[in-house]
């Protein structure tokens, strides 16, 4: 059984259960009027003959559907929706098992940024004595597969991160849409051991990238078994609107019996309500739409409940991250997800901020200490991520897998319990009849049981500077000498064979 | 034989077991001997003290402080080690005595200078120096200068070691050495002293032999005063 994620004892419930009931009765009032908005005929047709009332429009250019959704039909999808789901991985080891009866926090990555910034450290001299002293000097680049490839890497080799969602959005010359699924999923694959999530964007390499992954799983049961692979369908346009593409590729991976996220993200403020009852109740609803469409695809399948509720930022109306509302959307929600009982993929941890630095860490340590005490089953957008998801740090990467440590070593059970009562009389009274009258032969004990935290460890030398940053460059660097744990040749080479597409300078077995 | 007895003395000073109701690190130590029985089986066995104390409790110590420097072993680890030591040093002591090494690297009085509370510094300070092989003897805290003095003429001592937390009671150092002086007992015995507000400049400024900013500079300063033997 996997022990990866941690479990959140009691998760902290934010809504009264009834004010759970609250949302849940807005949602579906909202689900039968004014209903959805449905531009995907296959999930109208499934819809009307599930017992919806549906009202052709047209929008613009398209054909369009207003589906009035009635209650049953959502519980018919809750009930068939399985509350466990598995994220498969090539090491099974590292397999995320989620039960939404359960309360087991995973960390994750994510998602798509343009650029990649790294740190350069920098050498400077002081203009008023000549003093010399090292700064780190930011390099931005656009994301690429190398790029892909090395952050895949890095995140196999954060202990505290749990599934892997691809972080760097690729644009070398030779990607095109019609082969960048199938080079981005490989380039993830073949350097990650743990979960892979990520979004198609073309429809048409759905079936290459499934097949990548049943080779990697070793057959069609095998990968339903131990789906290394899973996906993100952002079907939902908020407000309330069902794209077409993303439908299609919904139902297909239903059909399928792969593990899949509905994600919808609303920014509050924007394409949903700022406040937190109607940005909850209109997420939700979403989130619950996406789950019909699934299930009436293929009723038990295993489904996801994803919500990435954001803000609005007041002064440009971009997402903004780091702010109490965003921590109380994102804990009703996976409040919600537990009351259906279903697995919720939850957010935090993005930051603002546009570099590592004093803002990104409050931003970040703000929110991936609060979500998680709601308990959702997942928590992605958690490593690296700035600027709003448009950047990419491996060093900031680094300092998230710490502070994520931080969090889960939060959540450890307390240890009390009546044995350990008797011990600590016993201690305290030898201790007492000891010459120096002090703990510290207790604490090695716990020491060499892991069961104290290491602390901060990127703590500078220096009196007058903040060296943080350059030793999260160096702790970086040392990551990236880890070997790669690349696909076995025999399983590349058949990945090859069998994949159009794919960019043979992705193949580490090439000479 | 020896040789494995010795070995199991060095196994148990770095596992901490004083005697055998210690735990040590690993769970499924208790109930055999600790470094307390064990020394008194090498001795029974005609090991000598020198044997004992060179490859068996300071042998044992080394490798603790070397874990200490690569990060692999922590504070609590060298103080439960040295407890370890300072226990196998207890059943040497009768022994040592006949052999003219009674007081091992030499005889030390720790204190915490009057009107001050504190002594945790202290406290590792002392232990680690009989981990590394001092006879310390532990005045304990809110000692006034007259009575550390007259400890170090009884317990003929080669080294004091004073300790202050306060910049209200640091001031107190200085009444030791001037007592000391007094005494005329300045020339025989060295004067250490630690603790946050004091530092090099105020050993020098109070006449201090040295300063130690941690139980590590204790040790090697203490070394250092001492080298060349007892006298
Ligand atoms: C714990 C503590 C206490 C505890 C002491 C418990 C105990 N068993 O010792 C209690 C609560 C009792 C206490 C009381 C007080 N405290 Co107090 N206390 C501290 C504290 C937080 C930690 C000290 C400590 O144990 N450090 C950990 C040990 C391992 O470090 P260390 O003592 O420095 O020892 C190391 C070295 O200095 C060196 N060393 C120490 N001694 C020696 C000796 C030799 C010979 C050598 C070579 C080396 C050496 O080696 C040690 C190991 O590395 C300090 C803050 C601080 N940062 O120091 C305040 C501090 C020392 N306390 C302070 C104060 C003001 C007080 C009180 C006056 C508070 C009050 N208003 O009541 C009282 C005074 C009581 C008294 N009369 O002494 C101030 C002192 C300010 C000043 N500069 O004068 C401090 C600095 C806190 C602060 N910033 O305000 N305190």
């Amino acid at each position: 059984m996997s022990q990866r994620g941690v479990i959140v004892g009691k998760p902290y419930e934010r809504l009264s259960r009834e004010q759970v009931e609250i949302i849940n009765r807005t949602s579906l009032d909202l689900l039968e009027n004014p209903g959805i908005l449905c531009y995907h005929e296959e999930s109208v047709t499934m819809l009307e003959k599930a017992g919806a009332k549906v009202k052709a429009t047209r929008e613009g250019e398209h054909d369009a559907w207003w589906v009035s959704i009635p209650e049953k039909v959502v519980r018919q999808a809750l009930d068939t929706a399985p509350s466990k789901v598995t994220l498969g991985a090539r090491n099974p080891e590292n397999k995320v098992v989620m039960d939404a009866e359960e309360s087991r926090v995973h960390f994750g990555s994510g998602s798509e940024t343009n650029y990649w910034l790294e740190i350069e450290p920098e050498t400077f001299s002081s203009k008023k004595d000549g003093r010399e002293q090292v700064f780190p000097v930011m390099k931005k680049s656009r994301g690429n597969l190398s790029f892909l490839s090395r952050s895949a890497h890095l995140a196999n080799n954060l202990e505290n991160l749990d599934f892997f969602i691809r972080n760097v959005n690729v644009q070398d010359e030779d990607i095109t849409t019609d082969n960048k699924d199938v080079n981005v999923f490989f380039a993830s694959l073949n350097n990650i051991t743990k979960p892979v999530v990520g979004g198609i964007a073309d429809f048409n390499q759905l079936e290459q990238v499934v097949g990548m992954a049943e080779i990697i799983a070793g057959g069609r049961d095998e990968l339903v078994n131990n789906p290394v692979t899973s996906f993100i369908t952002s079907v939902i346009k908020s407000p309330l609107q069902v794209v077409a593409e993303t439908a299609e590729k919904l139902i297909a991976i239903a059909r399928m019996g792969l593990p899949v996220v509905i994600s919808t993200s609303p920014q509050g403020g924007s394409t949903a309500p700022i406040d937190e009852l109607g940005m909850v109740a209109q997420v939700n609803a979403e989130a619950l739409t996406g789950i019909v469409i699934n299930q009436l695809a293929n009723p038990g399948a295993p489904v996801i409940y994803g919500a990435v509720p954001v803000r609005a930022r007041m002064d440009d109306l971009h997402d903004m991250y780091g702010v109490p509302e965003f921590c109380h959307y994102n804990m009703a929600c996976a409040q919600m997800a537990r009351y259906y009982k279903v697995p919720c993929y939850s957010t935090a941890g993005v930051g603002d901020a546009k570099v590592p630095g004093v803002q990104a860490a409050v931003e970040k340590m703000f929110t991936y200490t609060a979500v998680p005490f709601a308990a959702p089953d997942l928590v992605h957008y958690a490593f690296g991520l700035l600027d709003k998801t448009q950047t990419f740090s491996p060093e900031q990467a680094v300092l998230d897998n710490h502070q994520i440590g931080m969090v889960k070593f939060l959540h450890r059970e307390s240890g009390v319990t009546t044995e350990a009562a008797d011990k600590t009389r016993k201690v305290v009274e030898e201790v007492m009849n000891s010459p120096y009258r002090m703990y510290a032969r207790y604490a090695r004990k716990m020491l060499r049981k892991g069961g104290i935290f290491e602390g901060f460890p990127f703590e500078g030398e220096a009196d007058d500077q903040d060296q943080t940053l350059l030793k999260l460059h160096e702790r970086f660097k040392q990551l990236e000498e880890e070997k790669p744990q690349h696909l076995p040749e025999d399983v590349c080479k058949s990945i090859f064979e069998k994949t159009p597409g794919l960019l043979p300078r992705l193949n580490p077995y090439a000479n | 034989m020896k040789d494995e007895l010795i070995e199991r003395i060095v196994e148990n000073v770095l596992q901490g077991r004083r005697n055998k109701e210690d735990e040590g690190i690993e769970e499924d130590y208790a109930g055999e001997p600790g470094v307390a029985e064990l020394v008194q089986e090498a001795l029974d066995s005609g090991i000598d003290t020198n044997t004992i104390l060179l490859k068996g409790l300071s042998a044992g110590m080394e490798q603790v402080g070397q874990k200490y420097e690569t990060g692999e072993y922590f504070i609590p680890d060298m103080l439960t080690a040295a407890e370890a030591v300072e226990a196998g040093m207890k059943v040497m002591e009768p022994h040592l005595a006949g052999e003219g090494a009674s007081e091992g690297k030499g005889k030390v009085i720790m204190a915490t200078v009057e009107k001050d509370l504190h002594d945790i510094g202290k406290n590792l300070v002392s232990i680690m120096l009989k981990g590394a092989g001092f006879n310390v003897v532990d005045l304990g805290i809110d000692v006034p200068a007259a009575r550390i003095v007259e400890a170090a003429e009884e317990e003929k001592a080669d080294l004091v070691g004073l300790s202050a937390l306060l910049n209200t009671t640091m001031v107190n150092m200085e009444d030791v050495i001037k007592e000391l002086e007094n005494k005329g007992l300045r020339d025989k015995i060295k004067v250490i002293i630690g603790g946050a507000p004091t530092s090099d400049d105020f050993a020098d400024e109070i006449g201090a032999d040295a300063y130690g900013k941690d139980a590590f500079a204790a040790i090697r300063a203490a070394e250092q005063l001492l080298s060349g033997g007892k006298k």
